[in-house]
């Protein structure tokens, strides 16, 4: 919880990973895929502030002990949603598994969540092993990265005939909350691999799941928004939006909040600090000091309070997870939860 | 000579963020000697997209192979995990399914015109926004001519964009138009065509505030802007 000027914060980070970069986990032959990932998730990470950098070799490999100070001891995070990515073609182990990520909120029952993962291009196969790790792991949530590399594939879509199959299997088993993550490649490659028309589609014709686009589409933004603003079920994941822009380029950040706060408002934009990326310390203060700078060129954005800052940092989350929200951080505007208001336990 | 690539290089453009690829720091060295051509060209990350990559090598490979007296091009595309390939593909002038054989359906062109949309999009807010400033409603705009601005930097820009795909870009045509069709925006659609052309700009500029970081921090590069 975060506590600032009498008021509290109750913070859910939604996009957070426990990742192994490290060469020992490159695959062999596939070394420059691998160290080209994380060297270009470390030049994101150059666009926080300086003091929170952190060198190469412990960008590609940071402890347990890193994770929790960052994060719940010194970073004001109550909930921490795991991301599991697997980038198989290139990590021996796996970039940041179900198992490993599993493993720490094992330890860690009361502080994190944990999503899986799938992919279309897993057939049959994978449609079981969803089904196990559903139960395995109390999946509510999956993260999903289209631009993955598999065998001779480079992405997918979800609009691919086999991906209908696992939303279908996601609306079965309860996991209602779908993390998407797009990226530079799809197949073909003619096409632009971050075009969003593929959530648009889906989400229509699953409208009991809800699609947060992690990176609010970025560099998309405009077709994000464009998309967002027209289906209910479609959320803007703040990811690298605070953390690549907030300290970097204040005047950016501001306008981009400024178009999320238009097109898709403030009840479904859900923080997330994209941890190991950018810590969330700095993010979390910084926002909820934040403002527009003073200038006419803001003057007819939505403006952001206190009771939206609270939302987007944690109780938007809270609501597609079903985390229990401490009395002193709810909002008055908020609906009493439903068991709450027939006085049922839990 | 050098001069002469560096100003053929100048009018290659980063098909995203409809900029240049010498004032974005893509460039990272040009030598001519002997009417022989090399040019580096370096991006933000060793994952940016293949396609765009590929429409500027290709683009800079025909840029300076059109300045008089080059005889010979070499465009080179360092640090990407598809540079072989690229490099390869434009020095053969494969074409862009040639180049990525069994990974692409079709050539560049689709998407080099939904992106050049985009530029007159966001092109038109950086038109339109003074004159939003300056109290002209939206409704306002939309009887507008482009002959009846007067010209400046941006103005010229958006003309030859609008050039580029095919759209109206003379005195008479409109200021506000569709970009798929090309008609003028009716005044009931005004409010909400300013509005995206506005999202995409910001897009534009926060797409281009990471590419920066991304390259100072890659190469080392200082900061220009």
């Amino acid at each position: 919880m975060y506590q600032k000027d009498g008021e509290s914060y109750f913070v859910v980070d939604s996009h957070m990973h426990y990742w192994d970069a490290s060469p020992g986990n490159w695959v062999k032959g596939q070394e420059q895929y691998a160290k080209g990932w994380i060297e270009c998730f470390h030049a994101y990470s150059s666009l926080g502030p300086p003091e929170t950098h952190w060198p190469l070799e412990k960008f590609q490999k940071y402890t347990e002990e890193d994770l929790m100070r960052d994060l719940f001891e010194v970073g004001h995070v109550d909930k921490a949603i795991f991301q599991s990515t697997y980038l198989n073609d290139w990590y021996t182990e796996g970039f940041n598994t179900l198992e490993r990520n599993g493993a720490l909120a094992e330890k860690h029952p009361d502080r994190f969540i944990v999503n899986g993962r799938w992919d279309p291009r897993d057939g049959e196969a994978g449609l079981e092993q969803l089904a196990a790790d559903a139960e395995r792991w109390k999946l509510k949530g999956v993260k999903l990265y289209t631009a993955e590399w598999k065998g001779d594939s480079r992405g997918w879509k979800l609009t691919d005939p086999g991906a209908y199959r696992y939303l279908e299997k996601c609306q079965e088993l309860g996991i209602r909350n779908l993390h998407l993550h797009k990226g530079p490649t799809i197949w073909p490659l003619d096409k632009d691999g971050f075009d969003v028309t593929d959530v648009d589609h889906a989400a229509t014709d699953f409208p009991e799941l809800n699609f947060i686009v992690e990176h609010v589409g970025l560099p998309r933004i405009e077709d994000f928004c464009f998309m967002a603003t027209q289906e209910p079920n479609v959320y803007a994941g703040l990811s690298v939006v605070i953390g690549g822009l907030m300290h970097a380029r204040p005047r950016f950040f501001a306008k981009v909040m400024g178009e999320l706060l238009f097109w898709v408002g403030e009840d479904k934009m859900t923080f997330g600090s994209d941890y190991g990326i950018w810590e969330p310390k700095w993010q979390i203060e910084g926002f909820v000091d934040w403002s527009y700078p003073d200038s006419d060129q803001y003057a007819d954005y939505p403006p952001l309070g206190v009771e939206g800052k609270k939302k987007i940092l944690g109780l938007n989350a809270a609501k597609l997870y079903d985390i229990e929200v401490p009395e002193q951080c709810r909002i008055a505007a908020e609906p009493a939860k439903r068991e709450s208001a027939v006085g049922v336990e839990n | 000579m050098t001069q002469a690539v560096l100003e053929a290089l100048a009018r290659v453009h980063d098909p995203e963020l409809h900029a240049p690829v010498t004032t974005l720091g893509f460039v990272a060295s040009c030598r001519v000697e002997e009417g022989r051509a090399e040019v580096r060209l370096r991006l933000p990350t060793y994952f940016c997209a293949p396609n765009f990559a590929f429409l500027m090598v290709a683009d800079a490979y025909e840029a300076v192979a059109a300045v008089p007296g080059v005889r010979e091009v070499r465009v080179v595309l360092e640090d990407h995990f598809a540079a072989e390939a690229i490099n390869a593909g434009v020095a053969a002038r494969a074409g862009f399914v040639d180049t990525f054989a069994g990974y692409a359906a079709d050539e560049l062109d689709q998407l080099r015109t939904d992106f050049l949309r985009k530029a007159v999009l966001a092109g038109t807010d950086l038109v339109c926004r003074p004159l939003l400033a300056a109290g002209r409603r939206p409704e306002q705009l939309v009887a507008l001519d482009l002959g009846d601005l007067p010209p400046d930097p941006e103005l010229l820009r958006l003309r030859a964009r609008r050039r580029e795909l095919g759209l109206p870009a003379d005195d008479a045509a409109p200021l506000l138009v569709d970009v798929l069709t090309g008609q003028r925006v009716e005044p009931a659609a005004a409010a909400l065509h300013l509005r995206r052309a506005r999202l995409t700009q910001v897009g534009v500029e926060a797409n281009t505030s990471m590419c920066r970081g991304m390259l100072q921090h890659r190469y080392a590069t200082k900061e220009d802007a």
